[in-house]
């Protein structure tokens, strides 16, 4: 499945849907999560289910990759108005593709549902924020069309008076 | 931020190159709208060919054809060619005075920001970037020449 899928140009896997996440998807969310960053942490993955895949689904959106029944990835956005006085706009806060079916597409899949998601809410912006040497996610939302928005992110260590 | 001359010539190469791996352009052929010597650009293009990036081809109709993966080859492995964006050294007349190393952590962080932004661009994002400033240039012309037109009718 895995090969097959890794010879499969983006488009062909026509298997590959992106729908809302169920409760069921969290033990594979929380297990992919867990092999990228080395840390497991179930309890933290099935609040932020609680929060962003049952409430304010208007606004918020946990959405899971699969082709035929298997989790592929998933993505996670929010719609938040008027932080630091910005208009509305979509943030993108977590984008995540299991190893094995990376560079076929699922990522750019996920990407593109969320952005329609907020546009189908009357959103025109889209923004996100990760570290600058996070070279391969930096890559991948370049590749998309992001570019450097208007705001700088600064920040202090609070142990130094 | 300002980029060399000979910086800025390997990058608009290596994407005219690019855009279509199969096809070699002679080097005037390249330096074709661009205000510049043909000696200037060849030693150009002879540093890209030695990091693997682009390959002379010989005897008639030969010039130079892209053979980098413009999906993996990013603008800093072609400006880290020519210049050091990632460590610029201190002047050398700068005593590091407080001063001196304030400014330096300031411009630091500039330069972390110029690097980050380097390596995320792929060739293949640039070559986007350029179809889709130049889509909106000819939108924008057309719109122009459309209002242009009502004016003219009116
Ligand atoms: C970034 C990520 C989401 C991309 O997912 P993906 O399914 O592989 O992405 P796609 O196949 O849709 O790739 C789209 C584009 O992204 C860029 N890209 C993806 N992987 C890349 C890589 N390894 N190197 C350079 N560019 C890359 C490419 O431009 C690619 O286009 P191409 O296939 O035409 O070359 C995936 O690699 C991932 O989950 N990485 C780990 C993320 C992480 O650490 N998350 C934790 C913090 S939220």
């Amino acid at each position: 499945m895995a090969v097959a899928r890794a010879l499969a140009s983006p488009h062909e896997d026509a298997a590959l849907s992106i729908r809302p996440a169920r409760a069921e998807d969290i033990a594979a969310v929380s297990e992919l999560d867990a092999a990228i960053t080395g840390l497991a942490k179930p309890a933290y993955w099935r609040d932020l289910f609680e929060r962003y895949g049952t409430r304010r689904q208007d606004q918020r959106f946990f959405l899971v990759a699969e082709s035929d029944g298997e989790f592929l990835g998933f993505a996670i956005g929010e719609i938040r108005a008027w932080e630091f006085g910005a208009p509305p706009c979509g943030w993108l806060f977590a984008i995540d593709v299991k190893p094995d079916a990376r560079l076929t597409g699922v990522g750019t899949a996920l990407f593109h549902a969320l952005c329609e998601r907020f546009r189908a809410a009357g959103i025109d912006k889209l923004r996100t924020m990760l570290a600058r040497d996070n070279h391969l996610m930096l890559s991948f939302f370049r590749s998309q069309g992001m570019m450097a928005g208007p705001s700088i992110q600064l920040e202090m260590a609070l142990d130094d008076p | 931020m300002r980029l060399q001359q000979a910086t800025r010539l390997a990058l608009y190469s290596v994407l005219v190159l690019a855009r279509d791996p199969t096809r070699q352009l002679a080097v005037a052929e390249i330096a074709d709208g661009y205000d510049i010597s043909i000696h200037h650009l060849a030693k150009v293009l002879r540093t890209l060919g030695r990091a693997g990036l682009v390959e002379a081809v010989r005897g008639v109709g030969g010039g130079y054809r892209f053979t980098g993966n413009a999906k993996r080859v990013t603008v800093f492995d072609v400006i880290s060619l020519f210049e050091d964006v990632a460590n610029p050294a201190p002047d050398d007349h700068d005593v590091l005075t407080p001063a001196a190393r304030a400014l330096g952590l300031i411009l630091a962080e500039i330069d972390e920001h110029a690097v980050a932004t380097f390596r995320s661009v792929s060739i293949s994002t640039m070559l986007k970037i350029i179809e889709r400033t130049s889509q909106r240039a000819t939108a924008d012309r057309s719109k122009g020449s459309e209002a242009q037109d009502s004016l003219d009718l009116s």
